[in-house]
């Protein structure tokens, strides 16, 4: 069982308060009327599927309630980061240099 | 006593006999035997047939590693257990075991005949005997298959013991309690940590415990251990014996396996069996040691043939010879020791067989003490005797060379072909190994955890080394701790260090082709299978494996893996490490399911919510279905009712005067604040903005994919505040839609959500007398139509209670849902039952709600719908606010696939002969054609109507709305239905009771 950081709760907590939330930073366009059918397909069901750092979303759902953003390691499983809903995607080099 | 016992020699206490039975023999062992320790004692060799060929075997390891000896044990009624390692079971008074795969004698089995048909059952023969013909199948493979797969009998009775579940957090977790694991405890333990040692075996010490005559720090190792073990329990240390760490996960989560009560004669009442621990530590010790690897040659699998250090910790643990008369074959220093344990305690040497050439001086003289032959650079090529080995037939070797063959007699023949690091665990880290040329074998590298690796787990072979390791894999763990620890010297005499070499099969002068030498005693492979798997084209050792089921059985290869490596690098011409092993996957060792699942068993494997209301329902009766997590009264039987009578009843009830519902398990959201009309108008289909307050409305929800997610109905109780309602199953997970949007999506939305489900109770009033069983009762509203009109939501007081009422039918009857906090929903329901009763008012169950709903055509998403459904294919445009300019889902509504033909569409549908049809029934438009048919849809919803005098049934059908009058046909096994497609409403379809 994994361990994850809340960055709400400021807390690392055991996996199963969590809930996995699919993948991170595809944003809902403004006005989806105006997407093409390519265009709202690949919104709807083109994701990464990355092979190494994946940027994802997780709930920590029997917690706070809050979603938040996670830079995992597909391979390792291990979790490089979290950060709150809304921010940009973090500078990982400083982590990666500390993981190895 | 058996002459096999030694008296007074070994761990057992020779003063307590326990009798035990196998295979119906009554025997006697001693307090601290195990199965196979005790069988020994009787001159027992003969503990089981193999899987395959039914070749009789005895037992060739002490531990749990164990191939062969696999029994069936008996605890009782509903206890047998198959598949414990008689190298594991401890002797308890009255244990009843039996042997297996044997029919109809472990000495005699006519399953031995596959023994002969070799041939079938060769490399692969999964994919190559049973092809063809395809009639074969089934009456002659699959019958067979049956016959002779799996390993023992299932238990076919209901497991009555408990199993119980902890959770452990500490500093530094030990796993493995021999040399090396102590060591690293007594450091770490001085440092203030908190530790936890683990070991599988009744006691701690490992290999000490078969090696009495090793000193340390100038006591004996028996000594040494009592001691140590008493300064770890001093220190705090948690000690935890026969505990197996059966996985070792993420970020140092270990599970652990502990046995409580299976060594014990008479077990506490409601004691647990097992208990499984969820270790998570900030450090991991792995001191594991390491396995024998057999020998692999003809005949190396009959009884009598077993490893050279299980002999030695029969005979210094238990005190048993486990022979009269015993040869030796070996290419590691250790079989040696076993050997002249064995001489000192009165068993014949009947010669020491080394494959070695060059063998330290010490060894040979300390053999010539003894009067010990030692036959150097010798392989061995065949052994003799049916049930019990009589003699080894051995060959000199030199270069390719295989000389003349001679034959010794014996009893017992003991191997060794080296040691193989025990690094299962350290495999389910994902930690990589690197293979160490000299030693043959596969040693930890890259690690992925916070762990270190002790001792023989390493490859470090005799105590001074493992000792001195143990010390510094404790002194890293308490520096990553932060701690600090002094290093502490552990000095050994009568040390027993050695080395060996590793080989393939070992050389023979007959023809390899017909050597049965075996691999993979559990599965029953040979180190032909393995060549000819690779002549056969695998290539990769995972091919090797599957093809062959080298390490596929229960004991995932912990003898075999790294002989099988060996042979298949050797057919490859490749080096090992090219060749690759393969993957260890927890558990370590077999482990039942109750452990696993702990007190998740039974009533406590998912909680059951039930509703204020429910006792009520209990006291009259009701019979209950599960919902979800929830139990809900399903009907009401009256006294000779049948399901069907009573929901024939109920529904003429409800139609005719008043019905009563606990709606309480109603999923309930609210949703407030200044921008709530805004949020709703995003998440549902249907336009918010012009409901006003004190009306409701029919919600859909869709996922952006443009199918139907949930429905509901939505009252708006203030311009800012939306009491919505969920499906009883959908609740959690449209709350946790809505949180997503708001949280992510649109953060800049001022509102608040929150579950209400549990605070309120929710009574459903049906029925054209509902209006006046309810007035009595309601205080602050006026409930005639004009001024409560259907879909109307108010304030108001119920039998004295703070109450929410909304006017709405889910049955096409006047409707009324009152809701009121929770507490109070049971005073509720007694009062309308009060004032209804001179109204015939008549409770009703889930069952009659379905019922009533599908006369109207009402749909129940997740029933009727399965997540491919559109609004449109469900015909709910109706819901959709077409001018809104966007919703959850909307744009998807245009997608070439969701607009284009030949979409199933839910429609109505009656048989012409009045049968029911079955939900789940397939559909096709031409019952002539030939199989298999193209299925145009599926029946989502049937039941008997009371009210119309016939069934009822909805179906989604292939372009189903334009089919209106058509006639499709539901083929059955006894016959195939033709049903004509309809509206889905079947009962009142203008509404008109609605608006009473
Ligand atoms: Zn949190």
């Amino acid at each position: 069982m994994l361990l994850i950081h809340c960055p709400y709760c400021e807390e690392t907590l055991p996996e199963a308060e969590f809930a996995y939330a699919g993948e991170a930073h595809i944003a809902r366009p403004a006005d989806p009327s105006t997407l093409s059918d390519e265009e709202w397909r690949d919104f709807l069901f083109i994701r990464t599927n990355a092979r190494g750092t994946h940027f994802e979303r997780w709930r920590h759902i029997h917690g706070c309630g809050r979603f938040f953003n996670a830079a995992r390691d597909t391979v390792s499983d291990r979790f490089l980061t979290t950060y709150k809903a809304g921010k940009a995607r973090p500078d990982l080099s400083a982590v990666k240099e500390a993981a190895e | 006593m058996s002459r096999y016992r030694i008296t007074g020699r070994g761990r057992v206490d020779h003063g307590a006999t326990v009798s035990f039975t196998f295979d119906g023999k009554t025997y006697q062992g001693l307090r601290g035997d195990t199965v196979a320790s005790a069988l020994l004692a009787n001159g027992v060799h003969l503990m089981g047939r193999s899987f395959k060929y039914h070749r009789p075997r005895g037992v060739v390891t002490a531990g749990s590693e164990e191939p062969n000896a696999l029994i069936g044990t008996t605890r009782g009624p509903g206890r047998f257990e198959p598949n414990t390692r008689a190298t594991v079971q401890e002797l308890r008074k009255g244990l009843v075991t039996e042997s297996q795969n044997k029919w109809p004698r472990l000495s005699f089995d006519l399953g031995a005949i596959n023994d002969r048909a070799y041939m079938l059952f060769s490399a692969g023969f999964y994919y190559k005997t049973f092809m063809w013909p395809k009639s074969f199948w089934d009456k002659v493979y699959e019958p067979f298959i049956r016959n002779a797969a799996g390993l023992g009998k299932s238990p076919t009775e209901v497991d009555p013991d408990r199993y119980a579940s902890r959770n452990l957090h500490t500093d530094l977790l030990i796993v493995g309690g021999g040399a090396a694991g102590i060591a690293a405890a007594l450091v770490a333990a001085r440092s203030g940590a908190r530790v936890v040692l683990v070991d599988e075996n009744p006691e701690m010490g490992g290999a000490l415990l078969s090696d009495p005559a090793v000193k340390i720090e100038g006591q004996g190792a028996w000594a040494w251990l009592d001691d140590k073990l008493s300064e770890l329990r001093a220190l705090g240390v948690r000690l935890m014996t026969r505990t197996t760490a059966i996985g070792y996960y993420h970020q140092n989560f270990v599970a652990l396996c502990e046995r409580l009560t299976d060594h014990l004669d008479t077990p506490p009442a409601n004691a647990p069996r097992e208990r499984m621990w969820h270790v998570r530590a900030n450090q991991v010790v792995l001191a594991q040691g390491a396995l024998e690897k057999p020998l692999v040659y003809d005949g190396n699998d009959r009884p009598g043939v077993m490893l050279a250090g299980a002999a030695q910790t029969y005979l210094n643990r238990y005190g048993v010879r486990v022979g009269d008369n015993v040869a030796v074959l070996t290419s590691h220093d250790s079989a040696y020791h076993a050997a002249f344990d064995l001489a000192d305690a009165g068993s014949r040497i009947a010669a020491v067989i080394d494959t070695r050439r060059d063998i330290r001086t010490d060894l040979l003289d300390a053999a010539k003490q003894r009067g010990i032959e030692v036959l150097r650079g010798h392989s061995a090529t065949g052994t003799k005797g049916r049930l019990r080995i009589k003699s080894v037939r051995v060959n000199p070797v030199q270069g390719d060379k295989v000389g003349a063959s001679r034959e010794i007699s014996c009893d017992a023949l003991l191997m060794s072909g080296g040691w193989t690091p025990s690094l299962h665990l350290f495999s389910h880290t994902k930690g990589s190994l690197s293979w160490d040329a000299d030693s043959n074998t596969f040693l930890p590298d890259r690690k992925t955890e916070a762990c270190h690796i002790a001792g023989a787990g390493r490859g470090l072979w005799g105590y001074a080394a493992v000792l001195e390791d143990g010390v510094k894999a404790g002194l890293a763990a308490v520096e990553a701790l932060s701690r600090t620890a002094q290093p502490r010297d552990l000095p050994v005499e009568n040390d027993r260090p050695g080395t060996g070499v590793s080989h393939t099969e070992l050389p023979t002068d007959r023809s390899p082709g017909k050597a049965k030498a075996f691999v993979d005693y559990q599965n029953d492979v040979t180190a032909k299978d393995l060549r000819l798997a690779v002549r056969e084209g695998m290539r990769s050792i995972e091919h090797v494996k599957r093809y062959t089921t080298n390490g596929m059985a229960t004991d995932q290869g912990k003898m075999s893996n790294i002989n099988g490596l060996m042979i298949a690098a050797d057919a490859l011409a490749k080096q090992p490490p090219q060749v690759g092993l393969t993957t260890f996957r927890p558990p370590y060792t077999p482990t039942s399911f109750g452990a696993f699942a702990g007190y998740l068993r039974g009533e406590t494997f998912q909680l059951t919510r039930k509703t204020p209301i429910d006792p009520w329902a209990e006291a009259h009766g009701a019979v209950f279905e599960p919902v979800a997590q929830w139990r809900r009264a399903w009907y009401f039987p009256k006294a000779g009712e049948d399901m069907h009578a009573a929901v024939a009843r109920e529904c003429r009830a409800t139609r005719a005067s008043a019905g009563i519902f606990d709606a309480s398990t109603l999923g309930k959201i609210e949703v407030a604040g200044p921008d709530a009309v805004e949020f709703m108008n995003r998440m549902y289909t249907n336009p918010w903005t012009r409901l006003a307050a004190g009306r409701c409305r029919y919600g859909l929800l869709l996922g952006e994919d443009g199918f139907i997610r949930d429905d509901g109905v939505i009252g708006r109780l203030s311009d800012d505040l939306f009491h919505v309602t969920t499906t009883t199953g959908g609740a959690a997970r449209v709350l946790n839609m809505m949180e997503d949007y708001l949280q992510t999506e649109w953060p800049d939305l001022n509102v608040w959500l929150t579950s209400t489900t549990e605070q309120w109770a929710t009574v459903a009033l049906n029925g054209p007398n509902a209006r006046k069983v309810l007035e009595p009762l309601v205080e602050g509203l006026d409930l005639s139509d004009d001024r409560f009109p259907h879909m109307s939501v108010a304030e108001c007081t119920v039998a004295g209670l703070p109450a929410r009422l909304f006017r709405l039918s889910f049955t096409g009857e006047l409707g009324f849902e009152i809701n009121v906090p929770a507490r109070h929903g049971l005073k509720l329901w007694e009062a309308l039952m009060e004032s209804g009763r001179a109204h015939d008012i008549c409770p009703y169950g889930t069952e009659t709600m379905h019922v009533l709903r599908a006369e109207k055509g009402y749909i129940i998403v997740g029933q009727d719908t399965d997540g491919t459904v559109t609004p449109q294919d469900a015909g709910l445009t109706w819901a959709i606010g077409q001018k809104k300019p966007d919703f959850v889902g909307k744009r998807s509504l245009s997608r070439p696939d969701i607009v284009g033909k030949g979409r199933k569409q839910l429609v109505g549908l009656l048989t012409e002969d009045g049968s029911q049809l079955e939900e789940g029934a397939q559909i096709v438009l031409d019952p002539h054609q030939s199989l298999p048919m193209k299925m145009v849809g599926h029946v989502t919803s049937s039941y008997a109507s009371a009210t119309l005098g016939h069934p009822i049934a909805m179906a989604v059908i292939e372009g189903g709305h334009d089919r209106m009058g058509e006639v499709v046909h539901v083929p059955m096994p006894d016959g195939v239905r033709r049903a004509r497609v309809t509206s889905t409403v079947f009962y009142d379809p203008e509404g008109a009771r609605l608006k009473a």
